[in-house]
């Protein structure tokens, strides 16, 4: 049995009422954002509700939305100015439906969202990921390890003010007869500039 | 008598049945497995980093490297979604094109599953019978995209170009004389088509044979049966999808369930398993095999009636015809921008999921409009199913252990990304 997008939009909203922050549609995929202190609440009801019943959690990444778009100034303003959220995708087998839901971390220097690893336990290295790679801290995890970097990695290199280089690099010392880290000896550099244009750009549509 | 204590053991990362650079910190109580912990992230590439800072174009031969064993079905997603955030249309020749490659991609990656799977249980045929097949279809992916793996087929707007009409032929040499490479040639006559088909026909007897080996094997049974039971609520519960939650029970496959493409089109099968063990999901795969194997020649009869654009004419986001390049000065300035700025993705965010041959494949994507991706997320089915490896493997034997990864499919460039 699948719903429509209207009927998951409408339930959606009777169900967890003033726990969204804001619901949009777009491409056919709806995005939820809450609160982060709600996040486990709204969790809880969107597994658990009949209506709803996401028993299955896809992913959930981190975005770092430090730069994000640049140029123009009214992006920012709609994400409240907030550095790094979590966005979990969840999917309905039950009532074939996806959901998007983004939780803003408030700290922008010490971020932190509540775990949801009780309610989707498939969470679990997920979280992992975006706690090594962004420095989320994913409070209630049982196991919250770096993942992905290599053991005793320093930083968080997918926020975007880690450089594509990274800061140290590792080679064999012949003198010493050992591998050594050392700063990194090569320079950055864009070969393709990131542009954005403004609308209508040389006419076009 | 002496206190027996737990102790812990390093499974890999150069292990032959750790199927790449997998290192598992094993507590062991005996020879029982108590807690399994894989330590990951040995062949992490930061792809998504790398992909927000390259163009949209420029990351497509990535996604080949991520899970190198099923290449077209990684670029699939990826194209995907950034069509689907430019809203553009695909030609539906191009759609057809996508179909046939994916399936051909999910024989390949069953191909190599079953021949590591059935070589880690100690069947060492199956593994020689299922490389003889791959060949096959690597040699469609080289006459269609040049290359044997990193294909870099798809691209946004369909695929890179239409399928040819020859089949590339051996040549006679030192080992194979004349006669020899008659008979090695004799389905390679006609087009890349014809050479499919010819396949098609010939592929339900080898699936036969690897039926004949394995399922009734005893051998394969004692190994399999009973291991690695996953009910369909954990199933759910861990993030599993395709033959994973299949296995189980689950009847789940988003290509009849969210069709993409024109899967909808198809006529085939979901094959489901009942006690969700490893053998059910061995069971699985063959059955995948054989509803692949149908698709494809749905596809075939299709793309034999129906020539057409394989790639958008929308030169702001496929490039021109090299004849128009030459000769016209507005689709030269079209390429030239394209392969140097390339094109703009209009603010807002996407996920696209596929069925890919391992699990449900995302791409999520977020755009602030310009030429680079602002982030982008790979849902690899791999990491999902690697995190449950924990929960199926207590209580069992390291040998199970072996067979547990096997029926994973476990393969590193995903899963480290």
């Amino acid at each position: 049995m699948s719903i429509t997008q209207q009927e998951l939009t409408s339930s959606l909203q009777s169900i967890l009422s003033d726990k969204v922050v804001s619901l949009n549609e777009q491409y056919g995929e709806i995005t939820i954002i809450v609160r982060p202190e709600d996040i486990l609440g709204v969790s809880q009801v969107l597994r658990d509700h009949p209506k709803l019943s996401f028993e299955l959690l896809i992913d959930l990444c981190g975005v770092d939305y430090l730069t994000y778009g640049d140029d123009e100034a009214s992006f920012k303003d709609s994400l409240d100015n907030k550095r790094f959220a979590a966005v979990y995708h969840l999917l309905s087998v039950k009532h074939n439906c996806r959901l998007r839901v983004k939780a803003f971390a408030d700290n922008d220097e010490f971020p932190v969202i509540d775990s949801v690893i009780d309610i989707w336990p498939s969470v679990n290295w997920f979280e992992r990921e975006a706690f090594d790679l962004f420095g989320i801290v994913f409070s209630g995890h049982p196991d919250l390890r770096r993942i992905l970097t290599d053991y005793g990695f320093i930083g968080n290199p997918f926020r975007k003010d880690f450089p594509i280089s990274g800061h140290l690099e590792m080679r064999y010392d012949p003198d010493q007869k050992r591998v050594i880290y050392q700063p990194v000896s090569i320079e950055p550099r864009e070969i393709t500039p990131r542009i954005i244009r403004e609308e209508h750009y040389g006419g076009a549509e | 008598m002496a206190e027996i204590k737990n102790y812990t053991m390093n499974f890999g990362p150069q292990h032959p049945a750790a199927h790449g650079v997998l290192r598992l910190v094993l507590e062991l109580d005996g020879e029982v497995i108590r807690r399994a912990d894989p330590h990951i992230g040995l062949l992490h590439r930061a792809t998504e980093k790398l992909a927000e800072n390259k163009t949209f174009i420029q990351s497509v031969p990535y996604m080949d490297r991520l899970d190198y064993v099923s290449m077209m079905a990684n670029e699939h997603a990826y194209v995907m979604a950034i069509e689907k955030l430019l809203q553009l249309e695909v030609p539906l020749r191009a759609q057809y094109i996508r179909v046939m490659f994916d399936e051909i991609t999910r024989i390949l990656n069953h191909l190599l599953w079953l021949g590591a799977h059935a070589l880690d249980v100690g069947a060492m045929t199956v593994f020689l019978y299922a490389f003889r097949e791959r060949e096959d279809l690597m040699d469609c992916y080289e006459a269609v995209s040049g290359a044997r793996l990193h294909a870099a087929y798809y691209r946004p707007g369909g695929v890179y170009r239409d399928l040819p009409d020859r089949m590339p032929q051996y040549q006679p040499s030192k080992i194979h004389n004349d006669k020899q490479t008659r008979l090695r040639n004799q389905n390679r006559e006609g087009s890349l088509l014809d050479f499919i088909e010819d396949f098609t026909n010939r592929f339900p007897v080898y699936v036969d044979e690897y039926e004949t080996l394995l399922t009734d094997n005893r051998i394969w049974k004692q190994r399999l049966v009973d291991i690695g039971i996953v009910t369909p609520e954990r199933a759910k519960a861990l993030g599993f999808t395709g033959p994973m939650l299949r296995g189980s029970g689950v009847e789940w496959d988003l290509r009849k369930k969210q069709p993409y493409e024109v899967y909808d089109q198809m006529d085939f099968d979901i094959p489901v398993g009942v006690n969700g063990d490893c053998y059910d999901r061995y069971l699985v795969r063959m059955e995948e095999f054989r509803q692949s194997n149908r698709i494809i020649k749905q596809c075939i009869a299709w793309l034999r009636d129906n020539p057409g654009p394989v790639i958008t004419d929308n030169h702001k986001i496929a490039p021109p015809s090299r004849v128009g390049m030459k000769q016209n000065m507005e689709e030269m300035i079209h390429h030239f921008k394209l392969f140097t700025e390339g094109f703009h993705v209009p603010p807002g965010e996407a996920y696209v999921a596929i069925e890919h041959p391992k699990g449900e494949f995302g791409i999520y994507l977020v755009s602030d409009g310009a030429n680079k991706p602002y982030r982008l997320k790979i849902r690899a089915p791999g990491f999902a199913h690697l995190a449950g490896l924990d929960e199926m493997t207590r209580g069992h034997m390291i040998a199970d252990l072996v067979a547990v990864i096997g029926t994973q499919d476990i393969v590193f460039g995903e899963i480290d990304r």
